[in-house]
């Protein structure tokens, strides 16, 4: 019951909106498209829907060649950013339309509808009409169609987008239950790196409308494959910068350099690049092997448990990101501690290398 | 005792004297004349209701009032829904659409009278396009200063090729404005062309359509120089629509009080059945 791309590409005139791709979706757990804005996921959503023609490449659900098929016979859902619901029907009917095109019986619709309403908690509201609703109960309506559905796969389009961050949290705890056991492949497109490491299952990264790297979401998230990879799953942004290997070392330049160990000692001398994640990178040193860092602060946040430092070092700017308060002021010179065990290395041409 | 603050006032005295010189002062002339009868030199006496009743018995009225039902009825019933099947067949994007959007809005940039005197060309028998093209190349007899339905005819056309641009345009306006998601939706259903007309459509152009309902209703209803230029009422008073038989009474006959009390019983119609349109389009909304 998996959902396989075979080389697909889209193109709208003369633009390519999806460069070959290929993928294996599996059901029982959330595959995830993370990119950003403009990276293809709302492009590949609409062709594996079936709304959008592919230019080239095969399309499979089930085995089943589905590439020239229509939306409706491919028995998928579409759960949209925006809240689309028929405005003039209410919450049941809403839920049973696309039983009703299907043309089941009465008691199946009210019985699926149904248990669909107690699952999304709808219950109360089945006969109001949409624009009666919050903005949650309405995105729950809209899911509740998809499971009422029980769609082959269900695409889920950044569902979470328009809803303030309460209802966000408490839908995307809801989510991964929601679907489990229901064998349908779900996709679930989210421009948000924190999003898809709390969504676990798989997630496909996206650039550029490419598919830059797949695999069990904990997995590629601690080895990327490319510089790009590491880059678009990473919030804040991964620090990245141009280092030189001589003998055991790496040198970063402005006086900063550090002993290679593991994998990394086998390299190549020669020009790379680093890059590591902010919340290695500490205002205070709790390890001798840390390399110290010295930077001008220049921009500086608080969370209520994090704080955040943008300092500069020479041409580079770096990220900094550190559980508890710190007194950073602005214009200020200071030391940072970098935890060389946690750095990425990438060859020039982006590969991952150590 | 709490002290209120009547400021507020200052602040609506503009409007207040705007509305008052377009709309109050105006109306109140009317309702003045309404109530007197004058022979000149601005002696007055008092008439009471006396013009009111005149008016509500007198035939001529009705028949008058009866020919503006009808009329209004037949322009709504035909330029509703073919306004809605234009604005449908629209293009949403594209080369086309400035193209359509112009060539719709261009019959509402001619003037009434103008409208009028090309339709009155248009189709007289002799010298018209249409006209001629009726009466001596098809042999079919068309002659809207003779003939009564022919005139009728004529006076409908002319009013739905004149103003069905303003229901397309404000229901294109309600069309586009539907975003693409719904129509994704309706497709992933399998829904038919007339499941996403009437579940999408028809809903998100409610609101366009009930303004647009209403515009066209009063427009229609008041309708004056268009059909006057082009059948001044006529064949007899065939096409003598209520606006058509005020003038006729104010400034043909010169009977001020008759005309008045007529005024306002006019204006009471349309005030009314407005009221009435829009209450039955809305009151599903409210709640």
């Amino acid at each position: 019951m998996a959902l396989e791309l075979q080389a697909i590409t889209k193109r709208v005139g003369q633009v390519t909106h999806i460069k070959e791709t290929t993928l294996v979706l599996e059901p029982g757990r959330f595959n995830v498209l993370l990119g950003e804005t403009g990276s293809g996921k709302t492009s590949l959503i609409k062709a594996m829907a079936g709304l959008d023609r592919v230019a080239s490449g095969r399309i499979l659900m089930d085995g089943k060649d589905v590439t020239g098929m229509s939306p409706q016979k491919r028995n998928i859902s579409l759960v949209h950013q925006f809240f689309v619901n028929y405005p003039h029907m209410t919450v049941f009917d809403n839920i049973a339309s696309p039983l009703r095109v299907a043309g089941l019986a009465k008691s199946e619709i009210q019985g699926r509808v149904e248990a669909a309403a107690d699952v999304l908690q709808l219950r109360p509201m089945l006969h109001r009409r949409p624009h009666e609703l919050s903005g949650g109960q309405q995105q729950r309506t809209a899911l509740a169609r998809a499971i009422a559905k029980e769609s082959t796969a269900v695409f889920l389009d950044e569902p979470l987008a328009n809803l303030d961050y309460k209802l966000r949290e408490e839908l995307r705890d809801q989510l991964p239950d929601l679907f489990a056991g229901r064998g349908a492949v779900v996709v679930y497109a989210t421009s948000e790196p924190a999003e898809a490491l709390m969504l676990g299952g798989r997630t496909a990264l996206m650039q550029d409308g490419r598919v830059t790297q797949f695999g069990p979401t904990a997995e590629i998230f601690r080895n990327p494959n490319t510089l790009t990879s590491a880059k678009v799953f990473s919030d804040p942004p991964i620090n990245s910068a141009p280092v030189t290997k001589k003998g055991d070392r790496m040198e970063l330049g402005h006086g900063v350099g550090w002993a290679l160990t593991g994998a990394a000692a086998g390299l190549k001398d020669g020009a790379y690049t680093v890059a590591i994640r902010p919340n290695y990178i500490s205002p205070v040193r709790t390890d001798r092997a840390h390399v110290p860092m010295t930077g001008t602060v220049q921009i500086t946040e608080l969370s209520g448990s994090e704080s955040t430092a943008h300092f500069r070092m020479g041409a580079e700017t770096w990220v900094s990101l550190a559980p508890g308060v710190h007194p950073y002021r602005v214009g200020e010179d200071r030391e940072f501690f970098m935890d060389p065990a946690q750095c990425f290395y990438f060859a020039p041409d982006g590969a991952f290398v150590a | 005792m709490r002290k209120v603050n009547q400021k507020g006032w200052f602040f609506v005295l503009p409007v207040l004297i705007l509305v008052a010189f377009n709309a109050l002062v105006p109306m109140m002339t009317v309702v003045n004349y309404s109530v007197q009868e004058t022979f000149g030199d601005n002696v007055f006496f008092w008439q009471g209701l006396d013009w009111f009743q005149q008016i509500l018995r007198s035939e001529r009225f009705h028949a008058a009032l009866g020919r503006q039902f009808l009329f209004t009825a037949m322009i709504l019933a035909i330029e509703v829904p073919l306004g809605v099947i234009i604005a449908l067949s629209m293009p949403r994007k594209g080369f086309w659409v400035p193209v359509c959007l112009v060539t719709m809005a261009l019959p509402m940039l001619i003037p009434w009278n103008v409208v009028g005197a090309m339709w009155n060309i248009f189709t007289l028998p002799d010298i018209g396009l249409l006209g001629y093209l009726m009466n001596h190349t098809l042999g079919i007899d068309y002659n809207m200063t003779q003939d009564p339905v022919a005139a009728w005819i004529t006076v409908i056309v002319m009013d739905v090729w004149h103003w069905t641009s303003l229901v397309v345009l404000l229901c294109y306006a309600g069309l586009v404005s539907i975003p693409d998601a719904y129509y994704q939706a309706a497709k992933i259903d399998g829904a038919s062309n007339w499941s996403v007309f009437r579940y999408i459509q028809l809903p998100k152009m409610k609101q366009v359509l009930t303004i647009a309902v209403l515009l066209r209703f009063m427009d229609s209803f008041n309708i004056y120089t268009e059909p006057f230029v082009l059948t001044g009422g006529g064949p007899g008073n065939s096409t003598t629509l209520l606006s058509i038989d005020l003038v006729k009474i104010a400034l043909g006959q010169f009977d001020l009080g008759p005309a008045a009390a007529m005024s306002l019983i006019y204006f009471a119609i349309t005030l009314f059945v407005s009221w009435l349109f829009y209450t039955l389009m809305t009151r599903n909304d409210a709640k």
